[in-house]
């Protein structure tokens, strides 16, 4: 069968903000750039995002880079490279001021300076008091940022290809990436997109959980892609949860409502952070409040049918209150948990939120895979950024506000270092002759294949595995049968079998296609974390507990290291944390704490 | 509508940006569209290609539905809200 092959300087698989900050770089710069998305650019989860982009401007009080960069830094457990988070934190002012030049609306100062506003874990002076520094566009960032720059790119001519699926990842037989191959919804077809510059922006993956704000779009398919082409993944084990999502749904609740005085309890209503923190109780900071939750429901004090959820209680506040203070919350209620909380409280778990780990990336958005014993070599052609990429600036744990800075630093780095490799004007590398072979063999299986497993039950199976033994508190025992289980479940996702065989519009095939890249998360972050066997940042276990030589059951002599998760042979490989800045000094080691 | 169209529409319910319409679209298709007239079904595709925020808020009541047209199929959306 011949299949279509389309040309292009650069190929951008995904529209979010990483993928269309990378291609204003690409068209600008005149280079012919194409991008692939699942769904309409602004339709992308970046849309999601509210609490703002973090920028050191000092529009309301005194900030600085250095500060920001010591905070994430800090905020990563030390886990993140110390010369991507000073070029993230120097550049983090002029991609918010172009932004801003693209007509993003973000929230004003009576002066007419961005409005800039605190969030958990950024600090002025090295950490002494919070600081002001997120910039938001009302509750509409995500939204405002993606349509500033989706025009941005129509102007400067970036072709989209809208509703089509990116499947693999082409690679010659020098490892070179050279294309994807791709699905158009609309007909089915397949199609070769050759390239010489190929660059992923797939977002995050937190559908491997089951419960995850994460909208159902999120299923990993660029870590997928690259996992099937032989790239490893790095710090898969580390994953941030939210303390309160809707049990069953994922839906997010505010901290607010906690602010507001909403109270946890558990299965015989008692109100269990008086036991974890007796000052804080209910407002202690994320992790301590997601531990908490996840010990209830582990030790067998958790609600419902299958005690697993805790409760979430605000009856005992003004309903006039709770209308005016916590918008929507009601709504969210009664959507997704069936629940008027003014009447009943709210059945909640942690939730699974934001993927710190990734592709491995160089701050030049390059992606660097280990090869003939360097650990960090460049594959020529492949670019990443965005939540599918590691850099890493997040290390074992992302603060709030960062990861849309991310998107915009990095996606822009990818941008040039891809311009700067056109300019130096070699032509295509020539397309390996089974290029789409791959994907033509996963497709001909799903249309050919009788007796399989089902994809929904798969999905869930996966699911229920990642929640009870990777959560966001993880026992040593429960991560080896999660490696067993997660192994059984792969079984099955190489053998999927779909009822609907049509070619148009056959959601149940990208379903299928999209579980074959979430399995490949899943064992990733599995396998990583079980041979993680300290405590860092969002990592943390139970048999690595607080202790005088271990604080916060960190082991920066046995574990200051990223892992890499190879997918071809199941096996892991370290690579030591870069600890050198640009141009400052080392940020020490020292104890987390706030 | 035909095969092709609600494949294409149901593409467009079940990956939106926000997850509240993931659930909740999907949620209708499943249980409410096949009871619809044709002419609901279309007027359900064409109020699903609302911006999400706006969707969402409409969904969950902390909008008003300015359309005339749409208010029946919103009724069934909200009354979605509290089964
Ligand atoms: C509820 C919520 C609130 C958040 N709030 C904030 C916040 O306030 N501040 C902050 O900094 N961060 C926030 N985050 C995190 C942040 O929003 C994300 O990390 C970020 O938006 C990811 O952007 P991205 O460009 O990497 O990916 P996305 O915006 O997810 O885009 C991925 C793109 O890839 C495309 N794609 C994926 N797979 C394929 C494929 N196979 N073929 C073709 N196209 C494909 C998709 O169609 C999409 O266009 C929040 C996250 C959530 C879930």
């Amino acid at each position: 069968m011949s299949i279509p092959v389309l040309k292009f300087d650069a190929v951008i698989v995904g529209a979010g903000g990483a993928g269309l900050r990378s291609a204003i770089q690409l068209s600008e710069a005149g280079q012919k750039t194409a991008v692939l998305s699942k769904v309409f650019p602004t339709r992308s989860h970046t849309v999601a995002a509210q609490g703002g982009v973090a920028a050191s401007l000092g529009n309301s009080e005194e900030d600085h880079w250095h500060w920001h960069m010591y905070d994430t830094v800090k905020g990563s457990d030390w886990l993140g490279d110390q010369d991507a988070i000073e070029f993230m934190c120097r550049k983090a002012n002029e991609v918010v001021v172009e932004l801003e030049h693209y007509g993003m609306p973000f929230d004003r100062l009576d002066n007419g300076k961005i409005y800039q506003r605190p969030f958990g874990g950024h600090m002025s002076n090295f950490g002494e008091k919070p600081v002001r520094r997120s910039c938001a566009a009302a509750d509409r960032t995500g939204h405002a940022m993606l349509h500033a720059m989706y025009q941005r790119n129509v102007k400067a001519n970036t072709q989209f290809f809208v509703e089509w699926m990116a499947l693999d990842l082409i690679r010659d037989s020098e490892g070179a990436v050279v294309g994807v191959t791709a699905m158009e919804m609309e007909t089915g077809q397949v199609v070769i997109f050759h390239a010489k510059a190929v660059i992923f922006a797939t977002g995050g993956s937190g559908r491997i959980y089951y419960s995850s704000t994460n909208a159902f779009i999120n299923t990993g398919d660029g870590l997928g892609m690259a996992a099937r082409a032989g790239i490893p993944l790095e710090d898969m084990e580390f994953w941030q949860f939210h303390p309160t999502g809707v049990a069953g749904a994922g839906v997010l609740i505010t901290e607010g409502v906690r602010g507001e005085g909403g109270i946890l309890r558990n299965a015989s209503k008692e109100r269990f952070m008086e036991r974890y923190a007796p000052n804080a109780k209910d407002l202690a900071s994320r992790d301590v409040v997601s531990r908490a939750m996840a010990t209830e429901i582990k030790e067998g004090r958790g609600c419902g049918p299958n005690k697993d959820y805790v409760l979430l209680d605000i009856t005992h506040l003004d309903p006039a209150t709770i209308m005016k203070r916590l918008p929507g919350i009601r709504e969210i209620g009664i959507q997704f948990a069936g629940v008027d909380c003014i009447k009943e409280p709210l059945p909640v778990v942690p939730t699974c939120h934001y993927q710190m780990g990734g592709i491995p990336t160089n701050y030049s958005g390059r992606v660097v895979a280990p090869k003939n014993g360097e650990l960090r070599a460049e594959v020529p052609g492949f670019y990443a950024a965005g939540e599918c990429a590691c850099a890493s600036v997040h290390g074992a744990n992302r603060l709030g506000t960062n990861s849309l800075l991310d998107l915009l630093v990095f996606g822009k780095s990818a941008g040039d270092s891809a311009v700067e490799d056109l300019k130096l004007g070699k032509a295509h590398r020539e397309l390996p002759a089974d290029a789409a072979a791959q994907s033509l063999a996963r497709i001909d299986a799903l249309n050919t294949r009788r007796g399989g497993a089902s994809v929904n039950e798969t999905r869930l199976a996966m699911q229920r595995t990642m929640q009870d033994h990777a959560g966001v508190f993880r026992f040593g025992d429960m991560l080896k049968q999660g490696v067993e289980k997660i192994l059984e479940v792969e079984k099955a996702a190489r053998q999927l079998e779909i009822g609907d065989k049509s070619l148009v519009w056959n959601t149940a095939r990208v379903e299928a296609l999209e579980m074959e890249n979430l399995i490949e998360v899943a064992k990733a972050t599995m396998i990583s974390a079980e041979a993680r066997k300290e405590s860092r940042g969002a990592h943390v276990r139970d048999d690595a507990p607080d202790t005088p030589e271990h604080p916060n059951g960190r082991d920066d002599e046995n574990w200051l290291k990223h892992t890499l998760f190879s997918p071809v042979d199941n096996t892991i490989t370290y690579k030591p944390v870069n600890m050198t800045p640009l141009s400052v000094e080392t940020i020490a080691l020292k104890t987390r704490s706030y | 509508m035909t095969h092709d169209e609600i494949g294409k529409l149901r593409w467009r319910c079940v990956r939106r940006a926000l997850l509240e319409l993931d659930i909740s679209l999907s949620r209708f298709l499943d249980e409410r569209f096949s009871g619809l007239t044709d002419k609901d079904q279309r007027l359900f595709a064409e109020l699903v290609e609302m911006e999400d925020h706006d969707l969402w808020y409409l969904i969950s009541g902390q909008a008003e539905c300015k359309e005339i047209r749409f208010e029946p199929i919103v009724a069934m959306l909200r009354k979605g809200t509290v089964s």
